[in-house]
């Protein structure tokens, strides 16, 4: 997918994030190129969610530059970072639980509407085109998960989910902010193998079809060989390995980072 | 063979009624035999017993059963004062025999044992009265007691000596535990009964005054004078028809009131909407109608429940749909009120313009929006407890600010502003203190537009952007919302709301003082938000009517003027109560009650969608 001539749509250059004396993240180079899958693994504390939450400004850059299709993201509001055109998910499910499904993949195009206080009230013809629109989009994004999201669903609160469709729900919720780049924080965490294999198929659909780049960060090495263009290994907050997923597979530092941790690959 | 059956489970009420969970819940749980009459839990008995005792003294010493004897419920039997003192014997005997149903432990049916147990608490509870006749007998203690008095001991005793006190209070004090024991026992459409029977009595003692009030008006207080005694309370006759005719109607009632709203609540689309229109428009003929039979003091009381009703619309946006604990609402009442009076009225002391009061009002909102965002910009960058601290010193500053000498110049310091005119309505009509009538339809009016405001912002994307933001703030933010934005806009909203009812209350009073403007309002209205309902627009209505309508507003008497110096007392005893038995409120919004009971919800959820999701995966 990534060619060389091509303007990577995120770069980190020397990225560091530093958690008063503990580097989470050092000097970290990282290129994602539009319409790639880039997974992200590492062993526990290697820094990968940090990561995530300094392109998302969650937390603040010490030291380095992201850059998002060719403009800074330093010193943004994670607001205005989504509204650029990136999107998460987070590796601990955080829904709006006691916002319906519907309602969820809702309020995230929030930062894609305008309507205010005024078309609400006047009830303008602008403001329920809009709000026709959003429900439209809203339920068009659910309706990727085939039928586990829709129907009654929709107005279920999402705590009633069970746990492998709340994280489709914030899947969904990403996609409704209309992103460019989406970063899957452990997606598959806790599904059984039928449902794990099933969300992998997702995410190669989700670039082939809404044509999104994807970083994913992911401990199932099946999953991982199954969807990736490139593969980012970190340890202590360090790119210790880069490459396709055969290549690195075999990389001695890599091994060498996960026997030393004790982790399973 | 089976006495009674139970058939209601639990009290909490689901919002969604569980298909199966009725059935569900009483094939797993093993129904028990009734326990034996006398083998009671002592422990539990004593241990409640006490602290009713306790309850008892306390209630006692604050004189309320004093204060309170004057008022009459039912014309010769029961005063307020001695209900005040009924209450807490049976509750503790009704809650003695409550038991938990839960999957896996028996559950007994009620029976004399229930009963026994609740004799034996309400004793308890009761000679806690008792015991303070005989201590009032034998000591001294008016020092720090100043309600430790000969009065009160005249009426535990009925006037007729210690000796007497000690006895009939464990008499009565069984006898009510008793009854509470046996609310336990009964079918629950004889509890339904019984309790409309009892709050119909209450009731209409309590509405007495609006009651005679609006029949006057009418010219039907021949029919009222019927059920009322000359001096206050029911006559005995009327308590005996009143409680027999609701008795009859609760019961020929019975599930037919929920079965109706089932059937509005089971309506789609246009069908439900006309139902909703229908009953809103019925409800809006009713206000309107109303006070043009009742006289002043009534419409003075639905003119002060209308303004706390606006208030409490205002901070339903604030508090109930963006989840910002704001304590100092009050500030922007204050402006509300004192730019109003100093843009119409002549005796301002720095500049006054004497603009008609809509004029006026459009400076009042302008410039109340100007304080919110002023005093919102700081504020709302803060979360949690930090934020309901700061908000509380911001509504005590702006208060302050208007007493200081600074700015008297302006603001004419602790003298305020007086001679403030009514409101003028295009020609049309004034409004003015002395005619609360009017005052009425003007708040009414207002509160129309308070209500609209928040049911269409509720349903927009600034809406569903504050709950995302009360539920989590961090992903709100990862999720584009710009949350200080959007909470600095509810904060606004809830702002100008407050004005309107500022700028009505000093066009009505006539002046504004700072002492108009105490913390304590800040606390009423939060108190009426979280008892009516906190995030629902009928809830914090319901609410206002009750504790403003009923107990009084900080400054303004009530139905029930007897209780102004034990109204804060009761607002906390219900508050607590509140938050113990039903933390969603009065009239709860779905979402909150979603969000406190979340845990069994979803318990259920789970329990439901088991064998659904198993399908589902095997679909696929
Ligand atoms: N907000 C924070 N404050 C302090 N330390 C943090 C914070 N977030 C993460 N860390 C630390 O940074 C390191 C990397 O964490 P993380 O990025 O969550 O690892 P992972 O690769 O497992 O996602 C860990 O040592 C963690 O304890
Ligand atoms: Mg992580």
């Amino acid at each position: 997918m990534s060619t060389a001539a091509q303007q990577p749509i995120l770069e980190t250059r020397g990225l560091g994030v530093d958690f008063g004396g503990l580097k989470a993240l050092d000097g970290l180079d990282l290129a994602v190129y539009p319409g790639e899958i880039v997974s992200v693994i590492g062993p526990n504390g290697a820094g990968k969610t940090t990561l995530f939450n300094a392109i998302t400004a969650t937390v603040a850059a010490s030291e380095g530059d992201i850059r998002f299709e060719g403009e800074s993201l330093i010193g943004l509001d994670p607001n205005r970072v989504t509204s650029r055109g990136i999107a998460r998910t987070f590796q601990n499910v955080r829904l709006f639980a006691n916002m319906t499904v519907l309602e969820n993949v809702m309020v995230s195009q929030h930062c894609r509407t305008r309507q205010s206080v005024f078309g609400a009230l006047l009830f303008t013809k602008a403001f329920r085109d809009e709000e026709a629109e959003i429900t439209e989009r809203g339920k068009e994004v659910l309706s990727f998960f085939g039928h586990r999201l829709v129907g009654y669903r929709f107005d279920q609160p999402a705590y009633t989910l069970s746990y492998a469709n709340r994280r489709r729900l914030e899947i969904a919720r990403a996609m409704a902010t209309q992103p460019k780049l989406i970063l899957l924080d452990e997606p598959v965490a806790g599904m059984n193998p039928t449902e794990s294999a099933e969300l992998t198929g997702l995410i190669g659909r989700l670039r082939d079809e809404w044509g999104f780049a994807i970083v994913v960060i992911e401990h199932d090495m099946e999953v991982v060989r199954e969807v990736s263009d490139r593969v980012v290994v970190l340890d202590h907050g360090v790119k210790i390995a880069e490459g396709d997923y055969a290549d690195v597979a075999v990389d001695p530092q890599v091994i060498e980072a996960y026997l030393g941790h004790g982790a399973t690959a | 063979m089976s006495l009674t059956t139970p058939s209601e489970p639990g009290p909490p009420p689901a919002p969604e009624p569980a298909p199966s969970a009725g059935g569900a819940a009483n094939g797993l749980s093993n129904d028990a035999p009734p326990r034996p009459p006398f083998a009671q839990d002592w422990r539990r008995i004593a241990r409640m017993g006490a602290i009713g005792a306790i309850g008892q003294i306390f209630i006692s010493l604050s004189n309320m059963p004093v204060k309170l004897d004057g008022r009459a419920i039912i014309e010769g039997v029961l005063s307020l004062g001695y209900l005040s003192l009924v209450v807490l014997p049976l509750a503790a005997g009704s809650r003695v025999g409550h038991q938990l149903r839960r999957e896996g432990v028996p559950f007994h049916r009620p029976g004399a044992h229930e009963v026994i147990g609740g004799a034996a608490c309400g004793a308890l509870v009761g000679g806690g009265l008792s015991l303070l006749a005989v201590l009032i007998a034998n000591f001294d203690l008016r020092e720090p007691l100043v309600n430790w008095s000969p009065i009160l001991a005249e009426l535990l005793a009925f006037n007729r000596g210690t000796a007497f006190a000690v006895i009939i209070w464990l008499a009565i004090g069984a006898a009510v535990g008793a009854a509470g024991g046996l609310l336990r026992v009964v079918p629950s459409l004889a509890r339904r009964v019984l309790w409309t029977m009892v709050l119909t009595l209450f009731g209409s003692a309590v509405l007495e005054s609006l009651t005679t009030d609006l029949a006057e008006g009418m010219g039907i207080e021949g029919l009222v004078d019927w059920f009322y005694a000359p001096r206050g309370g029911l006559t005995i006759t009327g308590a005996i028809a009143l409680a027999a005719g609701s008795g009859v109607l609760a019961f020929v009632a019975r599930g037919r009131i929920k079965g109706a709203k089932a059937r509005i609540d089971a309506l789609e689309g246009p069908a439900r909407n006309r139902a909703h229109l229908g009953l809103i428009l019925a409800t809006a003929a009713v206000l309107v109608i109303l006070p043009m039979f009742a006289g002043k003091l009534t419409n003075e009381l639905l003119a002060n429940v209308g303004l706390f009703v606006l208030l409490a619309l205002g901070l339903n946006i604030v508090v109930g749909l963006a989840g910002i604990l704001d304590l100092g609402y009050v500030a922007f009442f204050a402006v509300g009120s004192y730019s109003a009076a100093v843009l119409t009225a002549a005796t301002s002391p720095k500049i006054h313009p004497e603009l008609p009061w809509f004029v006026a009002l459009i400076g009042v909102v302008l410039l109340t929006g100007l304080v919110g965002l002023f005093i919102g910009a700081p504020v709302i960058r803060m979360r949690g407890d930090y934020l309901a601290i700061v908000t509380l010193g911001f509504g005590e500053i702006i208060r302050l600010l208007f007493l200081s000498d600074w700015l008297s110049g302006w603001f004419g310091g602790s003298q305020g502003i007086t001679n403030i005119p009514g409101a003028e309505i295009f020609g049309l009509a004034e409004v003015a203190g002395t005619d609360p009538r009017s005052v009425f339809y003007l708040v009414l009016a207002f509160c129309a537009i308070a209500i609209y405001v928040s049911w269409r912002l509720e349903r927009s994307r600034i809406g569903r952007a504050w709950m995302a933001v009360r539920e989590d703030e961090t992903v709100a933010e990862a999720m584009g919302i710009n949350t200080v934005n959007v909470k600095l806009l509810a904060f606004v909203v809830g702002a100008v709301l407050g004005s309107f009812s500022g700028a009505i209350f000093s066009a009505k009073v006539g002046s504004v003082f700072p002492a108009s403007f105490l913390i304590l309002v800040s606390i009423v209205i939060l108190v009426v938000v979280i008892f009516g309902g906190m995030g629902n627009i009928v809830g914090v209505i319901a609410g206002s009517a009750v504790l403003i309508g009923v107990l009084g507003g900080p400054k303004q008497p009530g139905l029930l003027a007897e209780f102004s110096e034990f109204k804060l007392l009761i607002y906390g005893a219900l508050l607590v109560w509140m938050m113990l038995a039903r933390p969603e409120g009065l009239i709860p919004s779905v979402r909150r009650t979603r969000e406190l009971h979340q845990e069994e919800l979803a318990q259920d959820a789970w329990l439901r969608g088991q064998t659904e999701d198993d399908n589902g995966e095997d679909q696929s």
